[in-house]
């Protein structure tokens, strides 16, 4: 047979997507294929997207699993909007994913699971493939189920065993599509499968065999090549953000010489970070699994009162349960870090879908005046950043710190530059000397306005701290009305200084123009990449994307001011828009909000940016 | 040689009852039972045998939980129900600490119910002592969840119809190592039990039968009173017969599946015929059997009823945590980061 000669096509980026049954192995191939990536040095960001049902019936809508990955020759900001190539293991996730797909995309299904029973159990009425919905798409109808038994069966593997291979066949055509090295991802199913060898062989068997497959059709045309990016030299690993997130806390112990003490309870999506810091007992971590989340934040306290690095990590409604303690840890001005994984809401809402719903619950959802300081990140990567820097704050100002992440960064992933722990900044805890004649719980530092701290087992510091209010100074439990009011202002006021602590808010753009574009947290990339391209087109745009939220940075009047349009981006119905407009009313703010618990996609921001700038 | 001793730790001066006592003023009511646990405690510290500075006191809300603000200890006072969470995190962050939890029966058998059960079953070094007057008494008067069923308080005008919690029975439930319980009446003996439960390793439940005088006045009155107690309270010692009585003639057996109450020189039974209390036995049944024993056909019991010792959460933790710094090659943040898959581009 004479093979045909394929033209190979250079091309800037390309979005992959693969989709299949929950059991079909989509995450992992697509962490396979985002590695490979990684390794040939293309930049990347990757997003699973999965069902809250653990194992949905087979075949359903319901039960789809995806895995969507964008790489690129420059800098990838965000998993994409739509795929160039969709990997669809059967008619429900054709079905489900097909609204994600560029027009003229290379489309690859599993041929054996579009009969007619299989392609109505999706909530198709025809045949996909027949009935014209799938014109104008490249369609690779692979028979990969049965191609794939008939190589594993040889190998003495059961035919449910060998079902689980199958997704190699689907990543071997891509591997082929992007003109990849096989060996890297047979080394990845060699790490993948290290105990069971008969397993990784199977998988490389088949991953080969659908490399070749691909080789040997005619559908594919030609293939793409993404080059490695130039500008980027260093060490590099992909990361999720609540990898991150976990990372960042065990940085922020190291640095600061305080043990690392988690208190949490599971809950999606913050559930890894739990993980993540349950396996490093030899970093000397205690994590603590508490009965529920009440039990998890408040062990953190009494973690921090025994001068421990305490963190608590939970999503919405746990952030709900742990509130009237995040109020304790504000009266008793104990640093503590509480994470926020944000996710559709109210109430159970959507588990696995993000959103940007708990931004005022972090501000305001306490009881009296109870001030914390607020931050988010804003990629996968940076979650290691800002986790560092709300251990210390919160331990060097001795307060509260919420970091709010969501679902999208916690589970997507991006490349990141491996930092130096000898390049991190330090973090200093104010504790008192033993026998300090002059202690006093509730002295402050005049800069700061933060107390000291002083541990249990020092001597000559015996004190009580708890929830009652307490006179200045002295410590004593006081219902002193005058107090109670110097309190309140005083602990506002020490969260208010933290504005002296935090970097200036740097603009992505011009600092004066027509339309100011305002982000905050895990929508970053997706503006960033919109304002950028509209920058590109000429168009006055600039965009302020908020880390820092309380206390806000000290330039954003400044900012605010530059703009004839200021427009509020938010996964919600606008509740950073209410805060700017209590913070700075004299400004109008338009607003931009989706709540679908889907990211924003680049071409909505555009043409909404666009319509404000003709509006002008 | 008498330098050995002084060498030993001159920065801890020997504590008194005196380290431990406050000028602040203390604002239970008068004649309430918490002022004689406080004095009890005071004096039971200087026997534990830490360090004054090792000693923390945490409560949640309630009369008994303003209890760390009347003593000179580390203290922290916590959220209602809490306390056992927040002890919990003292105790692992630190198990060098002697940590003491204050909690009453409203705190510790409602609203932190869960807290409760779960500290007890893992088994963490901490010392609870229950304040239990079958009553919420800061919030006023309601019933409580060991409100005796009938009860008519504020909130049951025409007596409670929920059946009261035993606090043993909880803890054997939990699969508790320790369980004592003793009268806010008794200085001396609730001294003392304190120190036993201050020296077993483990989470150590000390229930004391405390009088409210507002709301619930004499509701041990059967237990405490001078003329009934020596009748209707069987203090049990491990390795003694289980004895009680004005005349000490009366005893416990095993009769079937069930405990009896005999008298010695009756029918034949002699003191030989008496269960000896072994309060660390792993098997709980018995001891179970002794929590649950209420008046009239039964002595209640008090004294230690259980002190079994069993593996210490705080101590397994850094058993793994010191075998898991031996054996990981990864010792240090940046190995962790440049471990796995790192591609240098």
């Amino acid at each position: 047979m004479v093979k045909k000669k394929r033209k190979i096509i250079e091309i800037d980026d390309a979005v992959v997507k693969f989709a299949g049954d929950s059991g079909d192995g989509m995450q992992l191939t697509g962490t396979q294929f985002s590695d490979t990536s990684a390794f040939v040095g293309n930049d990347l960001s990757t997003f699973p997207d999965y069902p809250a049902e653990i194992r949905a019936p087979q075949g359903t809508v319901a039960g789809v699993s995806g895995f969507q990955v964008h790489i690129g020759h420059k800098e990838v900001k965000t998993p994409g909007d739509l795929a160039d190539v969709l990997v669809a293991m059967n008619p429900a996730a054709l079905k489900t994913n097909l609204k994600w797909v560029k027009t003229g995309a290379t489309i690859i299904i599993d041929i054996d699971n579009f009969e007619s029973k299989q392609y109505k159990k999706a909530g198709y009425e025809t045949d996909p493939l027949e009935d014209g919905t799938l014109d104008g798409f490249n369609i690779v109808k692979a028979p990969i189920t049965t191609l794939n038994k008939s190589i594993v069966i040889e190998m003495g593997l059961d035919s449910k065993t060998a079902d689980k291979t199958k997704n190699q066949f689907a990543v071997g055509i891509l591997y082929w599509l992007f003109d990849r090295d096989l060996n890297f991802g047979e080394q990845f199913l060699d790490d993948k499968f290290k105990s069971k060898p008969q397993l990784a062989l199977a998988n490389k068997k088949v991953l080969r065999a659908g490399y070749d497959y691909a080789e040997t059709i005619e559908t594919l045309e030609s293939r793409f090549q993404i080059l490695p990016i130039k500008e980027r030299k260093g060490l590099f690993r992909n990361i999720t953000g609540n990898n991150a997130v976990a990372w960042g806390f065990l940085a922020a112990s190291e640095r600061s010489g305080l043990p690392l003490f988690l208190g949490s309870y599971p809950i999606t999506p913050a559930s890894e970070i739990l993980q993540e810091l349950s396996k490093r007992k030899h970093l000397g971590v205690k994590a603590f699994q508490a009965e529920d989340e009440i039990a998890g934040i408040n062990s953190a306290i009494g973690a921090s009162f025994a001068g421990n690095l305490a963190v608590t990590t939970t999503s919405g409604p746990g952030l709900a349960l742990k509130s009237e303690a995040i109020g304790l840890a504000v009266i008793t001005e104990l640093p503590l870090v509480i994470v926020d994984v944000q996710r559709g809401g109210p109430s159970t809402g959507l588990p696995t879908k993000s959103e940007q719903g708990d931004l005022l619950q972090a501000l305001y959802g306490r009881n009296g005046e109870s001030p914390v300081i607020v931050i988010a990140a804003s990629s996968p990567a940076n979650c290691f950043d800002y986790a560092f820097k709300a251990c210390k704050l919160s331990i060097e100002h001795m307060t509260p710190v919420i970091l709010l992440t969501d679902g999208y960064l916690a589970n997507g992933s991006e490349l990141w530059k491996i930092p130096k722990m000898s390049d991190l900044p330090e973090i200093v805890p104010r504790f008192v000397k033993d026998n300090d004649p002059d202690f006093k719980p509730y002295r402050r530092d005049l800069q700061t306005l933060s107390r000291l701290w002083a541990l249990p087992g020092q001597e000559g510091l015996r004190h009580r701290v708890g929830s009652l209010e307490k006179e200045d100074v002295t410590g004593i439990v006081s219902h002193d009305p005058l107090n109670h009011e110097k309190m309140v202002r005083l602990r506002e006021e020490k969260v208010q200084r933290v504005a002296n602590y935090i970097p200036e808010l740097q603009l992505d753009g011009e600092d004066s123009g027509d339309l100011l574009v305002i982000g905050w947290g895990g929508t970053y990339g997706s503006l960033l990449s919109a304002v950028q391209d509209l920058q590109r087109e000429g168009k006055s745009i600039s965009l302020a994307q908020f880390n820092y939220i309380k206390p806000l940075p000290k330039n954003t009047k400044d900012i605010l001011n530059g703009f004839k349009k200021i427009v509020v981006c938010e996964l919600n119905l606008g509740q950073f828009a209410i805060y700017l407009r209590s913070q700075f009313p004299q400004y109008a703010y338009l607003q931009y909000n989706k709540v679908q618990g889907l990211p924003f996609m680049i071409y909505e921001l555009k043409l909404k940016f666009n319509q404000i700038l003709e509006e002008l | 040689m008498a330098n050995e001793f002084q060498t030993e730790d001159l920065s801890t001066p020997i504590v008194s009852k005196e380290d431990f006592k406050l000028d602040q003023p203390v604002k239970w009511c008068a004649g309430c039972g918490d002022y004689a646990i406080l004095s009890s405690v005071q004096n039971a510290l200087p026997e534990v045998g830490v360090r004054k500075e090792d000693v923390v006191i945490v409560s949640g809300i309630g009369c008994s939980s303003r209890f760390p603000y009347y003593i000179n200890t580390y203290g922290f006072h916590g959220l209602h129900g809490r306390g056992s969470a927040v002890a919990s995190g003292i105790k692992i962050a630190n198990p060098k600490l002697s940590v003491w939890q204050i909690t009453g029966d409203g705190d510790c058998m409602a609203i932190g119910g869960n807290h409760f059960i779960h500290l007890v079953r893992r088994n963490i070094d901490i010392n609870i002592l229950l304040f239990n007057n079958r009553i919420y008494g800061l919030t006023k008067g309601q019933f409580s969840p060991t409100s005796p069923k009938g009860l008519k308080t504020k909130s049951s005008p025409d007596g409670t119809i929920e059946s009261p919690f035993i606090p043993g029975e909880l803890v054997m439930g939990s699969q508790g190592t320790f369980f004592a319980r003793i009268p806010d009446t008794e200085p001396q003996r609730m001294k003392e039990v304190f120190v036993e439960a201050a020296k077993h390793k483990g989470t150590s439940v000390v229930e004391i039968l405390q009088n409210c005088v507002i709301f619930n006045n004499g509701i041990h009155y059967s237990i405490t009173s001078k003329e009934l107690k020596d009748d209707h309270q069987i203090y049990l010692e491990h390795g003694k017969p289980m004895i009680f009585g004005k005349n000490k003639n009366k005893g416990l057996m095993l009769k079937g599946m069930r405990l009896k109450v005999v008298t010695i020189g009756v029918n034949g039974i002699s003191e030989q015929d008496i269960l000896i209390h072994n309060a660390k036995s792993p098997d709980d049944a018995l001891h179970y059997m002794l929590v649950r024993m209420t008046l009239p056909e039964y002595p209640v019991a008090t004294g230690v009823i259980r002190s079994y010792d069993d593996n210490v959460y705080e101590d397994v933790m850094e058993a793994q945590i010191k075998k898991a710094r031996e054996e990981n090659k990864i010792k240090t943040v940046d190995d962790l980061m440049n471990s796995g898959n790192v591609w240098e581009i």
